[in-house]
């Protein structure tokens, strides 16, 4: 008996072991299968093409904006460029106010959120799919992106709450609440708790599902396969140490590293580029014709524009909102000069990240092309082009970059983990502040937040969720529908403090110090 | 005009020193001491989301924590000494910053410890008081 029982207490764990796996795969399978039944609609709805094309509505809604606030604005991305370094490099800054955020920080902070998987993998895949052309579309995006962000970070100062103890919060619901107010307009309060609830789901899914399981992806590349849930486990105990323990110097180091692995990698690609000179001139001629004529590609004309375009408004997240929240913390009596700082940031992710990406793609030769009439082949199933060896995403940019260095994979995976974990650390951020939004300040009403923000670190890295992870990216584009339409309805007041500030600028009143 | 001499001054036995050689300075000439701690800072260093949120809060703590640590007890040890003093606390990079105390100032001289620093970083980088030496607009004493 003694002998029986002792073999059932050891055959119980191991039966239940063996069942583990199996399980797993069964909730897996449950929660793909609720997440795709109920949020499928939406899904739908926000990446909908228009009718007859495959050109989502979403991406439109995006780009047109930006156009919107381009000419609003008189092209002020070109006008106020130089102004724009010369206020990242503190000439405008009031030597007083040093040890406060200053503009070069609250932009890093920002970039920091959006330079990520979508400047490595989401490039290779615009370029796989719309060819060289799609990187024309991606550039004009990016630039026309600058006058959307350049709206939403001067707003996110100027009606950004600061409270007694000297702390700050700000955003797309302080400025839909306080703004509309101001303008007498209604729904105000409505649309900043829609944002906050988008905002919410897009930190869970895109901030932090999405990235944890491109991490976990990127390191079994490397290393072979594994169980997501440990990469999951130990990623969420990182974040928990620095977001719940308050574990500055993890945060920090990650603060500076990031940026480092981002100037190694424009380097590289710089030093790619400088190498292969005499086939820059045909890139460029490549990325021109391909953008009129499709030269081939899957859609033609068309299907370059729209992976151009996806991939600048997916990337560079101007109009989303998210960044306003970033910036808001800067130190500055003049909000519009964060929006102005703001601007810089679709170019530098956009303009020069994404385009060297895609350009050592093009001049590394990755993509096969008919020797006789110099179309691009396209694969067997005809929607994309084929590549040396097959890649697709994330491994297309590192055979790219191998082909030149043979252990840059490597770094690219260490920077592919960086980026993951910093947009993580960003997201957590933005949902928090959507979160008290909703719930109130308070520790609890955070500590609650914060550990549900873990909890989903570790299922975004265990499962191929594809369904929630659908639906966060969906999340984060509904944030731009109510952001935009706030931004339409609030672009006055930032015309006004446009006017103002850059005509005290022309009278000398604003000037250098030192 | 009173002379003027600007002592860095961090709370160390080192800065100390400096400090007292710059009264007995101070003292004969009739000169004003103007005590400087600066607060390591550049608006070039990367922070998190949270760390922007909380950082005009956190500088707030700071300057109160200098004042309150550093200068305050200073004060009153030095009150009976004959010397007038002033204090200043600033942000920024710690050589630089002091030369444009003694700028905006007027002072003659700037009087900073030695260290002794033999680290790679201070080799590389530089130590503050060899910065001085370079860089001051007055005459700088380096104290041992």
């Amino acid at each position: 008996m003694k002998n029986l029982s002792k073999a059932v207490a050891l055959a119980a764990p191991a039966a239940m072991m063996s069942a583990a796996p199996a399980l797993a795969q069964s909730i897996d399978e449950k929660v793909n299968e609720i997440f795709a039944s109920s949020t499928g609609w939406f899904v739908n709805f926000i990446f909908s093409p228009f009718p007859g094309t495959s050109f989502p509505w979403i991406v439109a809604w995006l780009v047109v904006a930006a156009t919107v606030f381009t000419f609003y604005f008189g092209f002020i991305q070109f006008r106020a460029f130089p102004h724009s370094i010369a206020l990242v490099r503190g000439d405008y800054s009031d030597p007083k106010d040093a040890g406060e955020v200053s503009h070069f920080q609250a932009l890093a902070t920002a970039l920091s959120g959006t330079v990520g998987l979508g400047n490595i993998a989401g490039v290779a895949v615009a370029v796989g799919i719309g060819g060289p052309g799609a990187t024309f579309w991606m550039i004009l995006a990016g630039l026309m992106g600058m006058a959307s962000k350049f709206t939403e970070c001067t707003l996110g100062v100027k009606y950004r709450n600061e409270y007694a103890d000297g702390t700050v919060s700000g955003g797309p619901m302080y400025y839909m609440t306080k703004g509309f107010a101001e303008r007498g307009l209604p729904a105000g309060k409505f649309m900043a708790v829609l944002f906050s609830i988008f905002c919410i789901l897009g930190a869970f899914g895109g901030g932090n599902m999405f990235q944890a399981n491109q991490a976990h992806a990127q390191i079994t590349n490397v290393v072979g396969d594994y169980p997501g849930w440990i990469t999951g486990l130990i990623f969420a105990g990182v974040v928990f140490a620095v977001i719940v323990g308050g574990l500055k110097s993890i945060a920090r180091v990650t603060e500076k590293v990031v940026p480092f692995m981002g100037i190694l990698y424009v380097g590289t690609a710089l030093f790619i580029l400088v190498m292969n000179f005499d086939k820059i001139g045909w890139a460029f001629g490549q990325i021109f014709a391909g953008a009129f004529t499709g030269a081939g590609v899957a859609g033609g004309m068309v299907g370059a524009l729209i992976q151009g375009f996806k991939r600048a408004a997916f990337s560079n997240e101007a109009g989303v909102g998210s960044a306003a929240i970033a910036h808001s913390a800067v130190r500055t009596k003049e909000p519009i000069t964060e929006g102005f700082v703001s601007l810089l940031e679709p170019f530098i992710d956009t303009v020069v990240i994404c385009t060297m990406t895609a350009l050592v793609i093009i001049i590394t030769g990755q993509l096969i092309q008919d020797p006789t009439t110099g179309l691009y082949l396209l694969d067997a199933g005809a929607s994309t082009i084929q590549t040396v060896d097959g890649n697709k995403g994330v491994a297309l940019t590192s055979a790219a970059f191998s082909s030149a260095f043979g252990g840059f994979k490597y770094i690219l995976a260490v920077a592919v983990i960086l980026f993951a974990f910093s947009t993580m650390i960003s997201w957590s951020y933005y949902g928090l502040k959507a979160w008290t939004f909703l719930f109130g300040e308070g520790k609890t009403t955070e500590m609650v937040f914060k550990l549900l923000f873990c909890v989903f670190v570790v299922i975004g890295a265990a499962a191929s969720l594809g369904p929630v992870i659908d639906f966060s990216d969906a999340a984060i584009f509904a944030m731009a529908v109510v952001n935009i339409i706030a931004l339409y309805f609030l672009m006055p007041i930032v015309k006004r403090e446009m006017t103002s500030y850059l005509s005290r600028l022309k009278s000398g009143q604003i000037r250098k110090f030192g | 005009m009173t002379t003027k001499f600007v002592v860095g001054y961090d709370g160390s036995a080192a800065s100390r020193r400096a400090l007292d050689f710059a009264m007995e300075r101070a003292a004969a000439v009739g000169a004003t001491i103007i005590v400087a701690h600066v607060l390591e800072w550049s608006p070039y260093s990367f922070l998190t989301p949270t760390e922007l949120e909380e950082r005009h809060k956190r500088r707030g703590e700071e300057l109160a924590r200098a004042e309150s640590h550093l200068m305050a007890p200073l004060k009153s040890q030095l009150s009976g000494k004959g010397v007038p003093l002033e204090t200043v606390i600033r942000y920024g990079h710690v050589a630089d910053t002091l030369c444009e105390i003694a700028t905006d100032n007027g002072a003659a001289q700037i009087f900073v410890a030695r260290k002794g620093e033999s680290s790679l970083a201070a080799r590389v980088f530089g130590s503050v008081a060899g910065t001085l030496a370079q860089c001051a607009p007055v005459p700088c004493t380096i104290v041992p």
